[in-house]
């Protein structure tokens, strides 16, 4: 008996069960499945550390929002979504807190924000400095409340099911047990999250594959933006792990090996013993990451087994400080690399931490595909443009979340039943799971070295600075590597709980992903927020104002196409920071 | 200067095996790398069938528990120089089914989680145009504490009760619970109180106090549930002597 | 790869492995803990001792002579000691915990745990002492 679902979310992470708890309470009737590869509180979202925005203060206002996260974006925001998003976001945070979620507060007892990077006004909204897990944790036992919530825990997706040019359900398997099975749904969300762990270093957890973004593009959905990978200028060198925007935000400086804050000489201000709004160390995020690079050119970094870093510098401070507010990253620091940042100097180094890019949906959460919807970091609708600012991602997944489960759910209860040629689909799905990797014999390549070289590829062709060959070089490495894979060598011959199949697809969705962000990168032959390039240094508003979107041909390769941005009120202007 | 140390894991294949067994493995061991450094070392080096959880590696999604000679530990926490020379023995969470090599199932947790009812439970809920609910940094105190369990389960593999009962709640449910009850938001108490004073629920604690000594956290569980024991024990004075006072 | 007869496809068999009898040997904080449990049986017996002496002396004093007598034989002797010892262990793991159970503000703020622990001491030195005085005027 194949089990049916009136709409299936792929992830169980913050857009999610944000979705879920969206769906059953605009139609309890409708029945949903949560298939997440992990049990929902693993999911990545329980990392995020700073904060997340919402325009509440006296102040401030929801246009100041707007422009701050337009203009952080390098106007390749669309509009309209991102002034629907400001309206959206204080509330759906709003909403969270009646749910629980433990939010600092202000001595009289009301919500309090601070200042946080790329943002003029204080408006980030926080929960000490575990704002994500506080977050995920609401949602998911908020979510436990629902009847109509059926959860499949440990189930990892590998195809979506279409037919007729509809989505209409997902072949899984059953970690626990070795079973391939189809859902079926009438809708499908995908909430799946970023693709980090296509590059060597990065905050992003194991489970950050981009599976959803790599199953939409082999379903016929586009990719939007592919090339706008976020580094986040402060993570720990061997682990990645993230130090936040916040121990910046709260009076941070960021050394190099001569004590200087060199920040004051990439035009982002002049330092001041405070933090300054949008500038220096609260400038954009791809500005310090692009201000890290060109300090390692001209040698004025400190070499570290790991590569080379800058000093991250918090002592003045003071330790009562660093313990009200910045526990965590104390914390982390003396777990992970025995450092305690009262008193020392935090080693960091720009890693990757978030993808602007991923599946195209437009402001509900659609996708060009019939009954597929997409929110949370695995979309790009876009309200992130370019670069990302910090905090805009929380409710980012709280606001279309909520969209796409709404949408969804419209969608849903308006469907017709289904046809019964998908399930042939899946039958061919649970014959190839187990052919091509179960029962696969012989192979001579090891996954983790597959791995690593598309990683090390990655970081070389598509990091911080780019250029013609050296992206060229990329995507020649990338398509050896999809020949290669189907040459891996599989040791795992179980059913029971078999993480090495589940790797080995996990490996061949990131392969998808990396061919999605070299070639989107090749083709912008223009330098915009993330995406910069060594040999076209200038933005070109003329013929760059657009998202790309890229699509998969049948024979595996790629093509290219470009849509405006939707401009509403704020015309393309410059980045300014510092002044 | 790495030096090498000898991991014994445990290994665990249902279609093949009926008991657990042992293999060595010897991975390199330099200051910064943990015990989940050298398992996914072994896994992509030596043995790609060795099955674990992991994923944030960084103490905050509660996947990698795992028995690290003897102790129930974070593997993504746990320095493998700390145990220099070795060897370092690698087994499943305790107190838990082992479905495969380091793998347990966690479901009975999950249910328990669902039992005690754990979100904001209220007669009447503010309208979200009257803004939020006030709350003093104060009475965040009072519940902060416990709000920060990340469900890792060391607790319950350090819990003799709940190795000999399994139908014991067990600390994290409870903690999660008192979290709720002690949330200035929260008028769900007597909802909770039902299935937390049961023989096994806090009644079933007697306060080993290994949970607290384990928690990554800090979550001090057992302080939650004696303290719940104090709250329920008084409460059930007040409505036998006062029973018109009570709600 | 055979197939042992207890695996069915699909439905793979669990490992539960048996808590041991002796589980409480297997870590010092386990025997410390089935120690401090074990202490409230002598407590018990101190109670019951303290009600037979009690009753001795409402007899009269020929009863509270042999009540005496009886105490100061070796066997009842050794077991009060070691009934002493436990009762202490029992006293100091008690207030050790107590602050763990119970949360006491004053002026807003949280009295911190050892100054809980120490009161409940300072209370038993008082007591103690007053006992002392008492039984030696």
């Amino acid at each position: 008996m194949t089990p049916h679902h009136d709409i299936v979310l792929v992830g169980g992470g913050g857009a999610g069960l944000r979705a879920a708890i969206a769906i059953a309470e605009t139609n309890p009737r409708l029945n949903i499945a949560v298939v997440s590869k992990v049990y929902p509180m693993r999911s990545h979202t329980v990392s995020a550390e700073g904060g997340a925005a919402g325009a509440i203060a006296p102040d401030d206002s929801l246009d100041e929002h707007a422009y701050d996260t337009i203009s952080g974006g390098d106007w390749l925001c669309d509009q309209d979504a991102v002034e629907a998003f400001v309206v959206e976001a204080p509330q759906e945070l709003l909403r969270l807190e009646h749910w629980g979620c433990p939010w600092s507060r202000e001595p009289n007892g009301r919500i309090a924000v601070r200042p946080f990077g790329g943002m003029k006004k204080m408006r980030t909204w926080f929960a000490a400095d575990k704002t994500g897990f506080h977050m995920l944790h609401t949602l998911f036992q908020t979510s436990l409340k629902y009847t109509s919530v059926i959860r499949y825990d440990e189930w990892f997706v590998t195809k979506l099911l279409v037919d007729d040019g509809k989505v209409q359900g997902v072949v899984a398997i059953e970690l626990m047990s070795g079973k391939v099975e189809a859902i079926t749904a009438r809708a499908v969300i995908l909430c799946t999250g970023g693709c980090g762990r296509v590059f060597p270093f990065t905050t992003n957890a194991s489970i950050k594959n981009g599976d959803g973004m790599a199953l939409a593009y082999r379903a016929g959905a586009p990719l939007k933006d592919m090339e706008f990978v976020q580094y986040h200028p402060t993570g720990l060198p061997f682990t990645g792990i993230l130090i936040t925007e916040a121990a910046r935000a709260e009076g941070g400086y960021l050394i190099n090996k001569d004590g200087y804050r060199y920040l004051q000489d990439y035009n982002l201000g002049k330092p001041q013993p405070g933090p300054v709004f949008r500038s220096m160390e609260l400038g954009p995020r791809d500005r310090l990451s692009q201000a890290f690079m060109k300090e390692v050119e001209k040698g004025r970094t400190i070499d570290t087994p790991y590569g080379p870093v800058v000093h991250l510098d918090l002592r003045h401070l003071g330790e009562k400080l660093i313990n009200t507010k910045l526990p965590f990253v104390r914390e982390l620091c003396l777990k992970y690399q025995n450092i305690d940042p009262v008193k020392e100097l935090i080693p960091v180094r720009p890693v990757v931490h978030y993808m602007m890019g991923g599946v195209h949906t437009n402001i509900n959460g659609a996708t060009p595909l019939e009954g597929l919807y997409a929110a949370g970091e695995v979309a790009c609708v876009s309200i992130n443009g370019a670069n990302r600012l910090g905090s805009n991602s929380l409710p980012e997944l709280l606001v279309f979340g909520a969209r796409a489960g709404r949408a969804a759910a419209e969608h849903a209860s308006r469907e017709a039943p289904l046809s019964v040629a998908v399930l042939a689909q899946a039958k061919d799905e649970q014959v190839r799971l187990g052919n091509e990797f179960l029962h696969k014999s012989g192979g001579r390549e090891r996954l983790a070295t597959l791995r690593e070289e598309m990683q090390k590829t990655l970081e070389q062709s598509a990091g911080i600075y780019r250029s013609g060959d050296l992206l060229t070089r990329g995507v020649d490495k990338m398509r050896e590597l999809q020949e290669r894979v189907l040459d891996v060598k599989l040791e795992d011959e179980s059913r029971t709980f078999n993480t090495e199949r589940i790797a080995a697809v996990e490996l061949s969705f990131m392969l998808d992903v990396a061919e999605a962000i070299v070639n989107s990168a090749l083709r912008r032959t223009e330098s915009r927020g993330a995406h910069q390039r060594t040999d076209f240094p200038a933005r070109d508003d003329q013929r760059y104002l657009s998202h790309s979107l890229i699509f998969r041909r049948d024979d595996g390769s790629c093509r290219v196409e470009y849509l405006p941005v939707t401009i509403t009120r704020w015309p393309p202007g410059e980045r300014v920071y510092g002044r | 200067m790495a030096e090498r140390i000898t991991l014994q894991v445990a290994r665990y294949r249902p279609e093949e095996q009926s008991e657990v067994t042992f293999e060595e493995y010897e991975v390199p061991c330099p200051k910064e790398w943990v015990v989940l450094d050298g398992l996914n070392y072994v896994k992509d080096q030596l043995s790609g069938s060795l099955s674990y959880r992991w994923s944030c590696r960084m103490g905050i999604c509660g996947s990698c528990g795992m028995t690290v000679n003897g102790e129930p530990k974070l593997t993504c926490a746990t320095f493998l120089a700390d145990y220099s020379p070795g060897p370092v023995r690698v087994e499943p969470l305790r107190n838990f089914p082992v479905i495969r090599d380091l793998v347990v199932d966690i479901g009975d947790f999950m249910r328990k989680l669902t039992s005690v009812k754990p979100w904001i439970i209220r007669k009447e809920e503010k309208p979200l145009s009257e803004g939020e609910y006030l709350q003093t940094p104060q009475e965040m105190d009072e519940y902060q504490q416990f709000s920060m369990c990340i469900n890792c389960m060391l607790c319950y593999a350090a819990c003799p009760i709940y190795g000999l009962d399994p139908h014991f709640i067990g600390p994290a449910a409870i903690a999660l619970a008192q979290r709720y009850n002690l949330d200035s938001r929260d008028e769900g108490a007597r909802e909770r109180r039902e299935i937390l004073s049961d023989h096994e629920g806090i009644w079933g604690c007697t306060f080993v106090g290994e949970c607290t000594k384990v928690c990554p956290k800090h979550v001090d569980p057992a302080g939650a549930i004696q303290r719940y024991k104090l709250d329920t024990a008084l409460e059930s004075l007040k409505t036998f002597f006062m029973p018109w006072g009570a709600r | 790869m055979s197939q042992s007869p207890s695996y069915t496809e699909y439905h793979p068999r669990w490992i539960r492995t048996r808590v041991s009898t002796y589980w409480w040997l297997k870590r010092w904080s386990y025997f410390a803990f089935i120690l401090r449990e074990v202490s409230s049986i002598f407590v018990a017996w101190f109670v019951v001792y303290l009600l037979l002496l009690v009753r001795a002396v409402s007899q009269g004093d020929s009863a509270y002579q042999q009540f005496l007598s009886w105490s100061g034989q070796p066997v009842v002797l050794v077991l009060n000691i070691v009934t002493l010892s436990f009762v202490i262990v029992h006293a100091i793991t008690w207030f050790n915990l107590a602050p763990q159970a119970m949360v006491v503000h004053m002026r807003g703020k949280r009295v911190p745990g050892s100054l809980i622990a120490a009161s409940n001491y300072f209370a038993w030195a008082v007591v103690s002492a007053l006992v002392v005085w008492l039984v030696l005027e």
